[in-house]
Order: structure tokens, then sequence, then C-alpha cells
């Protein structure tokens, strides 16, 4: 099997104005992956599948990945001039990389029994309509994946036949595979709530003033 | 006219049973490992064109709560005998004849990755064993081999023999109850779900003297396994492995001839193997349709490629032919448990350089994957050098095998959509997660 730069220069070729990047990875495993962009996505992907060398006919996994905020301090050394004379200053820069939502697809070949070749997609940001092109005409493995991903993290795909939320019910409005998730102050009503439940319950039933006007929640006298 | 032969005549007419009904004699099933299946041309399907399945080309279903035409709406489960679990079909019906179908899932969801992500790489290994309730020590196998690849970990020469024979014992288990089960969802109340559960009891038991727990084993570790097995647990596990084949014949001459089996699962529930390939079917379901792909062979993980070993693949892609991967399977699994026992060697079974505590892998990603008994059980893991993953993600392969539920059962009649959906062979805690 070739290698990824090897391949990403048969994209290249194959799929004019693509842009695709190598990310490393650290780990003993090396599995590099390939970023790809994406207006090219479905593109690139239909390539990959049917390309009689690669043949990446089964996509294996899909699943999204949340990227918070972050902010990546460098500390370099400068040579300044410092009262007149020059002196070694150590300086630090902050770099603020703003956060993105990722869908990771994992391609294996059946065909030539060969992978896995790592593709990824980011969206711009991690607002509430993020979105990505859908891979699922493609593989169709992607289908309940991509709704997995549509659900947990509350990314858009772009072209799935059927984008409803899989695992959580219709209702729920929360994304809870997101990093910044806060689990909702809901839970079941105790009857005699004490200590920290207590005070949680009085700031939760605060808010939602019962019907019939009862105090809904009392503590024990 | 008696009531049973009308209903067999009806069946025998149906469209979709194309091939004539009679035995298909389970030896002759083609099997294949690697060059003879190249030579025999099992691999030319895969070389043919891949059907590309648009997805998108089917019509766009509304379940909601208004009749369509003359179609009536049933909600299949989540409280259903033979639905395995909390699992929902919303099944529009024509008469008996299932017109679409869409599966519910999340009955049992708990958010299984976002409570990986919360501990450590460790705490996550018996949390594991609930994915597939059934096969606790596959599972263990595939988290434990993603972290080995995640942090480059080797395991001791022995551990791997040990991870081999128990996952051949869960593979054993699992098999054999699923044929009880599908057997009972046909009817045949109770009895064969018993012989199949006489001889699972017997591997429980032996993973219950192993590990402590019938069901929820937590075996493995990061470079290899928790505790050593004493040479009476070896021997008593050969003697039982040594008479297994003996239920594995009598349980196939129930279902190889059987007339009933026959007219239920022939025909039934067909795939080809573009859409199987395309919809990233794998497992028994898979290698069911022709497909020759076993990640025992294609991955060798483990140390597989020192047992000899054959891949049973099916010819129709229908029921019955998943059925008999099954059966073929034990067989298979019989044979590399025989060689295991006999080659595995002395010697330490963890790697004595892995952290318990502070356990932190490199920063990095890493998809590790094994042939579990229901398909290919992955586990994708982000480090991001501290002691939690900062992704843990499990490919579980009943969710994804679930994809093409609609396309299989659409065109046949409501029973047999409990034989398709008892074919693919799913478990709900790993479904739902």
């Amino acid at each position: 099997m070739e290698s990824l730069e090897q391949i990403k220069a048969q994209i290249e070729a194959a799929v004019p104005g693509a842009r695709i990047d190598l990310v490393p990875n650290g780990s003993p495993s090396q599995q590099q992956s390939l970023q790809i962009n994406n207006e090219h996505a479905r593109e690139i992907a239909t390539f990959l599948r049917d390309d009689p060398a690669l043949r990446l006919d089964f996509c294996s996994n899909v699943t999204g990945v949340d990227w918070l905020d972050r902010v990546v301090k460098k500390t370099e050394k400068v040579k300044k001039v410092v009262d007149g004379e020059q002196k070694e200053v150590t300086e630090t820069t902050e770099e603020k990389i703003p956060g993105y939502l990722e869908a990771v697809y994992h391609l294996y070949s059946m065909a030539h029994k060969q992978g896995p070749i790592i593709i990824r997609m980011r969206t711009a940001d991690r607002a509430e309509n993020a979105c990505l092109p859908s891979l699922t005409p493609v593989w169709r493995s992607a289908e309940f994946q991509e709704r997995e991903i549509f659900d947990l993290y509350g990314v858009q795909f772009e072209g799935h036949p059927d984008l409803r939320r899989i695992l959580m019910w219709d209702e729920f409005e929360d994304h809870p595979m997101r990093k910044d998730y806060r689990e909702p102050d809901d839970y079941e009503y105790e009857p005699t709530p004490h200590d920290d439940v207590l005070e949680k319950a009085k700031r939760h039933y605060a808010s939602r003033p019962r019907s019939d006007g009862a105090e809904g929640i009392t503590s024990q006298q | 006219m008696p009531r049973g032969h009308d209903r067999m005549e009806r069946r025998a007419s149906r469209p979709s049973n194309e091939s004539s009904i009679k035995a298909r004699p389970c030896n002759h099933l083609p099997v294949a490992d690697s060059d003879v299946a190249q030579r025999r041309g099992y691999n030319k399907r895969m070389t043919t064109a891949i059907e590309t399945v648009e997805a998108m080309e089917r019509p766009p279903v509304s379940m909601g709560s208004r009749l369509e035409g003359e179609l009536l709406e049933v909600s299949m489960g989540p409280q259903h005998p033979s639905t395995h679990g909390v699992f929902r079909m919303n099944v529009a019906l024509e008469g008996e004849i299932v017109r679409k179908l869409k599966p519910v899932f999340g009955y049992l969801h708990r958010n299984h990755e976002k409570i990986g992500e919360n501990a450590s790489y460790l705490a996550s290994m018996p949390y594991t064993d609930r994915l597939d309730y059934f096969c606790s020590m596959t599972n263990n196998w595939a988290y434990a081999l993603s972290v080995e690849k995640l942090a480059g970990i080797e395991v001791p020469e022995r551990a791997e023999y040990l991870r081999v024979i128990l996952a051949e014992l869960t593979r054993l288990q699992n098999h054999a109850s699923l044929l009880g089960f599908l057997l009972n969802d046909m009817g045949a109340w109770g009895t064969p779900l018993m012989y199949a559960f006489r001889e699972r009891e017997k591997i429980l038991d032996l993973f219950e003297s192993l590990s402590g727990s019938r069901m929820m084993c937590d075996y493995m570790r990061f470079g290899g396994c928790r505790v050593d097995t004493s040479p009476e647990w070896l021997a008593r596990a050969k003697k039982i492995v040594d008479v297994f084949p003996r239920f594995v014949e009598e349980l196939g001459q129930l279902i190889v001839g059987n007339e009933v089996v026959i007219a239920r699962t022939q025909g039934v529930g067909k795939v080809s193997s573009g859409l199987a390939v395309s919809a990233g079917i794998t497992g028994p379901m898979l290698r069911a349709c022709g497909v020759n792909y076993d990640l025992r062979k294609v991955d060798g993980y483990g140390f597989y490629p020192r047992f000899k070993f054959r891949i049973p693949l099916g010819e129709h892609g229908d029921t019955y032919d998943r059925l008999m991967m099954r059966v073929l399977e034990m067989r298979e699994s019989v044979e590399i448990l025989k060689q295991a026992f006999d080659q595995i060697p002395a010697g330490p079974i963890v790697n004595p350089k892995v952290r318990i505590r502070a356990f932190r892998p490199p920063v990095g990603e890493a998809y590790g994957r094994i042939e579990a008994p229901k398909g290919e059980l992955g586990f994708y893991l982000i480090s991001d050098g501290g002691t939690n993953p900062y992704r843990y993600r499990v490919r579980p392969p009943s969710f994804i095998n679930l994809t093409i539920l609609e396309d299989m059962c659409l065109g046949h009649t409501v029973a047999d959509v409990m034989v398709i959906l008892g074919s693919i062979d799913i478990v709900m805690g790993e479904v739902d997660r």
C-alpha cells in the first residue's frame, strides 16, 4: 500500500481543487490521517472508494470528536536590545486556536485487504448549526453513525437521507458528547430531600412553581 | 386442506423464495481459506463493481401517526419477546407484508462513551463487559488491544494464547446460544435453547473459575491478563472442548434438514455482497454473503496466524446461510482451541513494564479492532497525555449490522422480521451503549 503522501498526491491529481493536510499522530500506533476540505469531500471519498489501487470499499468506523478553544503557549528566546546592550530574552507568545468539531472516518479495503486510511473533516466552529457534508451516499455504513454524531455532537450532515436523533429522544435539546455539556439539574423527586440534595432541589424547583400553588419541597423541621 | 400445508404452499410460492425448498447439507457449503478461496473465485464478486447504494433513492419515510393509504402502522417492541432486549421497530404493514421499517434505538442508552472519557483507562475495562454482555472476554480484548496500540505495549506469549482460548470459548457459547434463541423465535419453544444453554453453562463455569464471574469477566489487562490459569483449569477446558463437537453435530442435525427451518429461512432476508460491503456489515453476516473477510486472517492480531483454521463462506446471503455460518464457525473454533491447548507455553501472563497507577499513554490516537463473535468490534481512542482518554469510541458490530435491517425485511411478512432480526445477532447493551 502506498504511503499517505502518495495517496495525498493521487487525490490532488484526481480531484481538482482538493486541499489535503497530513495530520500527524505521535502515538506508537502510527495511524496518521488525512484532513480533507469539506467542499470536495464527497468527490474525494468517491475517488478513494473507486480507485482500483485503493478500493477503500469498507468504511468501518465513523465518529465525532469535540475540540474546545485552546491556547497554545510558545516560549522563544529572542535577542533584543535592552538599555543599549544586546540580551537574550525569553518571550511567551500565546496563540488562540478556536474550537471545532471533527468527523473521523476509518476506511479499509475488503477487496485488497488493507487499511486503515483515516480521513477527517472539520467544521468551521462549534456553533449549533455546524455543518459537514454527509458521506452516506458513498458508504452506506455511515448512515447510522452520522446520525449518532448529529445526535451526540450536533453536527449537521448535508445530504444525509434521514438525519434524526438516534440514541437520545427526539425532544432532547443538547448534545451530550460535547465537552462543555452540562448535565441538567433535573432528577427524580425525593420525598424527604436533605443536605445538598435539598439545596439543589430548592434551586431547581424555585424556577418552576407548581400549578396548584402548593410548596413543592419543604425541609424537614 | 390442513392449515399447515396451506402455509407451506404459500411460502413456497412467494416471489422472494426463488430456490426450491430442499436441504442444503452444511458440509457442502463452501469453506475457504485464503488461497483456496482465490482459486475457486470467491473473491470474484469483490472485484466486480460494488453496487453503489444511493441511500437517497429510497422514498422519504414519515412515520407519524397518520395512516398512509392502506398501510397499518405497528410499533414492534420495545417490550417484545423476540426483539432480544428493548429494541423497537416502527413497521408499516400492508396486510401481513412489511412495506416500511424504521428501527428505534436508545432505550438502553447510558452514554458509555462519555463515561469512558470521565474514567481512567483501566476503569473502563470492567465497563466494556456491559457492552455485549454475552461476550465480555472479546470486549475486554478489543479494548486492551486498542490501548496497547495507543501506548505501544507488548503482550507476553502465554497471555496471547490465553486470550485466543478465551475468545474462542466466547465464540462457541455466543454462537450456540444464538442458534438456540433463533429456533426459539421460530417457535421451537424452549428445547433447543436449553440444549444450547447446557453447553453455554459449561463454558460459563470455566469463566467463573478463572475470573470469578460468569458474564462480567473483566479479565484482560493492558499488556496481558489478570490471573493465570492452573493446569487443572486447562485440563477441564480441554475436556469440555473435546466433547463440544458432539453438541455441534446434534444441533446441526436439528437445523440442517429441518423442514420448518428451511421453509422459514431459505430465501428470507437476502443480502447481496455489494450491499453488505457498502453498509459495513461484518462478522458471520458478511461471510454468509460470500465475502471472505475475517479479521483473524486479515489483521492477524493476537497469535491467530499460528493456528490452522478455515473461514466458512455462504453463497446466498439469506437467513439459512447466516445460521449455517454459526454452525461451521463453531467447528473451526473447536479446531483453534485444540491447537491452542497443545501449544500454550509457560511464562509470565502480564507485561511487567506497564504502569498500573498513573497510566498515561503518549499523545496521539489509535484504532484497534478484533473479530468479535458478532462482527468487527473496534475501539477508537485519543490520548491527550492525561490519565483519561480524551475520546473513547466503541464501534459496535451489532449496531452497524442493523443498518440494512429495513432492506432485508421489505416484502417479507411480520413473522419473518423476527427471524431476520434474530439472525443478525444483536445485543442491546452494545447497540445502545
